[in-house]
């Protein structure tokens, strides 16, 4: 879907992107990360046509990117807002005849997606009248409204209640299913491990890691696994260090490293303790962002 | 381009619709009338007869010299009355004042004109106090032409007055002299050039900063290009300026026409009875000076280098208006890049005084070639005739200068607009029109 060879861009004296190398398969959910400044939304920018990148190129189903692209791609920007004079109606047509649809179109497809997220009473209401969860709704209609081929979300959950975030999660997952491919940028990781299959990890301009969410983090895994149990352990000898932690109302918490191979084992030697719970530690998505941009500074 | 339709169809149909808008655009010529006609109309009010009782002991004044409507004379009979009892008699009826014409000694004119005296309880009105001695003056003039031996008849006979008929030999026809009219037509042109690049400038402005703020820029400029989203602002509003133009226009003739045949020129509501009597006053009178200097006006020329310089004028400034408001985040930011395009407007203003008098001195013939300047100053400079080498040189540079101000202001804005939270300096808005894309 997007293939970006070598991507540079500059402001004065400030390199944005360093030469950024990305492939976003179609159909993916690909997850954007990096901390501030990363260089996010400079290339999120790129893609949708907002600057241009002084050194390199990007490809659009195999196609050099160019303006009649930019009906096919849906954005939401983190910087988002709309015309508070103006109704949500007009608002949402207006936004949809700028991206190519035809009045009658745009018409149809305000009707259902108000309808979608149960704002049809309120096209006629002003946007400044709307609470900031609601004028968010909007906001998301109007970048998919002309059902794009590619929707990039730039931090779309910053404002939204647990509730309207879990609503947008679906709609997205939903959009991902009838055949939208999907870039997720944000600083916040744990947002992007249910969502996300595929992430590129940046910063200061630079991609530090790419690949499948499971590959990364099997890279990063520790051989660290819990225990937890029933019955207080004495550690046998083995090939293995155990570590106890605290004991809590009758369960007992111990920290174990080994090799995957004697998982048999272990589980062996604790069979008699009544085990509750075994299982690895997975470092988190931001354990491993931070481990990587701390080891690259 | 069919994007721009749409933005421009946005910036016009949301205003067009406010309240302030139809309020401003309905209110203004009806305050602008009420300006003009009120002291007219104040003026056609009948004032206070202010009655002045005369006691003239030399026989100096003509008894059948009633005075105006508003100053009436009343003599009093020296025979029978004395300075004493005549003054007191004024004074007794409450009359505005007293005037005495004292006896000359040995019929000496001069020692009257040194002696008159005139007695009022306050302040005496300045137009009471030249009207009478403008009487007293002729009266005794009379005297003393009498005095030499002149029959005062004859002077009176042999008084001519002249109007010097001035006649405009440029352009080849001899017409009519209307220097009056033609720098009011200047004046005005210009002005509501000047008024309009303010307004519907700073509106651009303003628009630029509110989709800054409202945080809609960059849903914006990933559908459509900056270009289009300034150039869309611009000529949405500017078309919003015309329309108000044109109704002020229409309205404006539609009082005129109203509030003349009400209150100015009551020949104009009479019955259509005694026309050609009616046209023969008229031709004497000064509305027929006025309507001669009106055709010496080019009136097409005039028209048409109005809607030239005022879209010229509001594209040029507009554009720099939306550069300004891209580049800032708040209203109150903005003031330190205003100044500088403000002043070549002040300037021309200031131009324009000189260039009414003087329509082909050098500031003036220089300031209209000056794009910045030159919407207002040609503009003051056309109703007098201006070559049409000139005419056309200041439009080439006014069209040129604006498709290259619109095109820096585009590389300031599609920057601009994506800057939040700082303060540009000038030396960054130029290094902004350096970046690439």
């Amino acid at each position: 879907m997007i293939e970006a060879k070598g991507i540079v861009k500059k402001y004065d004296k400030h390199q944005a992107l360093k030469g950024l190398d990305l492939s976003i398969q179609k159909g993916d959910v690909f997850g954007l990360l990096g901390p501030n400044g990363a260089g996010k939304t400079t290339f999120i920018r790129i893609l949708n046509q907002i600057i241009a990148p002084d050194q390199g190129h990007v490809l659009f189903n195999g196609e050099a990117l160019k303006s009649s692209h930019i009906g096919r791609i849906g954005y939401l920007p983190e910087e988002r807002g709309l015309y508070p004079k103006m109704k949500i109606g007009e608002q949402l047509l207006y936004l949809a005849q700028l991206k190519g649809l035809t009045k009658k179109e745009a018409h149809e497809r305000i009707q259902y997606w108000l309808q979608r997220f149960e704002l049809k009473d309120r096209v006629n209401t002003k946007v400044e009248a709307l609470s900031k969860g609601l004028a968010q709704k909007v906001q998301f209609i109007a970048s998919v409204i002309h059902e794009p081929e590619l929707l990039i979300l730039d931090e779309p959950f910053t404002g939204f209640d647990p509730v309207n975030a879990e609503h947008i999660k679906s709609e997205i997952l939903r959009l991902n299913q009838e055949g939208a491919t999907i870039i997720f940028s944000t600083h916040r990781m744990e947002s992007v491990e249910e969502l996300c299959e595929n992430i590129v990890l940046i910063n200061q301009g630079e991609k530090l890691l790419e690949g499948s969410l499971a590959e990364i983090k099997s890279q990063y895994r520790s051989g660290w696994y819990k225990l937890e149990c029933r019955k207080e352990w004495q550690p046998t000898d083995g090939n293995w260090i155990v570590e106890s932690l605290d004991s809590k109302s009758n369960r007992y918490h111990y920290r174990i490293k080994l090799e995957s191979k004697d998982i048999p084992k272990i589980l062996d030697a604790v069979k008699g303790l009544e085990l509750v719970n075994f299982q690895e530690e997975t470092p988190s998505l931001n354990e491993i962002f931070i481990k990587s941009t701390s080891g690259h500074e | 381009m069919n994007n721009l339709g749409l933005i421009i169809r946005r910036e016009f149909s949301t205003r067009v619709r406010k309240r302030s808008f139809i309020i401003l655009t309905l209110l203004a010529p009806v305050l602008m009338a009420i300006l003009l006609f009120l002291p007219a109309y104040l003026a056609t009010l009948p004032g206070d007869e202010k009655l002045i009782t005369i006691l003239d002991e030399s026989v100096l004044m003509d008894i059948r010299d009633k005075g105006t409507e508003e100053i009436r004379f009343r003599y009093l009979n020296p025979k029978d009355f004395d300075f004493e009892t005549a003054k007191a008699l004024a004074e007794g009826n409450g009359d505005y004042a007293f005037l005495h014409v004292p006896l000359s000694e040995g019929g000496d004119p001069d020692f009257v004109a040194r002696n008159i005296r005139i007695f009022r309880e306050g302040d005496l009105s300045i137009a009471v106090e030249n009207h009478i001695e403008r009487s007293l003056e002729k009266y005794l003039q009379k005297e003393k032409l009498k005095f030499e031996g002149v029959d005062p008849e004859i002077v009176a006979r042999t008084k001519t007055n002249v109007k010097l008929r001035v006649i405009n030999t440029k352009a080849g026809v001899e017409a009519e002299n209307a220097t009056l009219l033609k720098m009011g037509i200047g004046y005005v042109c210009a002005f509501a050039i000047y008024l309009f690049i303010f307004i519907y400038g700073s509106q651009v402005m303003r628009g630029v900063i509110e989709e800054k703020t409202n945080r809609i820029m960059e849903l914006m400029i990933s559908s459509i290009k900056p270009f289009e989203l300034m150039m869309g602002k611009i000529i949405g509003i500017g078309a919003l300026a015309l329309l108000q133009f044109v109704i002020w226009i229409g309205l404006g003739a539609l009082i005129f026409t109203l509030f003349s045949a009400i209150f100015i020129d009551p020949s104009l509501s009479a019955p259509a009875g005694a026309g050609t009597e009616q046209f023969n006053a008229l031709q004497d009178s000064t509305s027929f000076e006025i309507y001669r200097s009106l055709q010496t006006v080019n009136w097409w020329q005039l028209l048409g280098s109005f809607i030239f310089y005022f879209l010229g004028g509001y594209l040029l400034y507009g554009a720099l208006f939306a550069a300004i408001g891209s580049a800032v985040d708040k209203e109150a930011d903005s003031q330190q890049f205003i100044l500088p395009i403000t002043i070549p407007l002040i300037l021309s203003l200031l131009v324009i005084i000189r260039a009414l008098d003087n329509p082909d001195g050098a500031i003036a013939t220089w300031m209209s070639f000056i794009p910045l300047s030159s919407p207002l100053v040609m503009m003051a400079r056309i109703p007098f005739g201006v070559p049409g080498w000139e005419l056309l040189l200041s439009m080439v540079i006014l069209a040129i200068s604006f498709v290259f101000c619109v095109w820096i202001a585009a590389k300031i804005y599609r920057i601009g607009v994506l800057m939040y939270g700082k303060k540009p300096t000038f030396k960054e808005l130029y290094r902004w029109t350096r970046y690439k894309n």
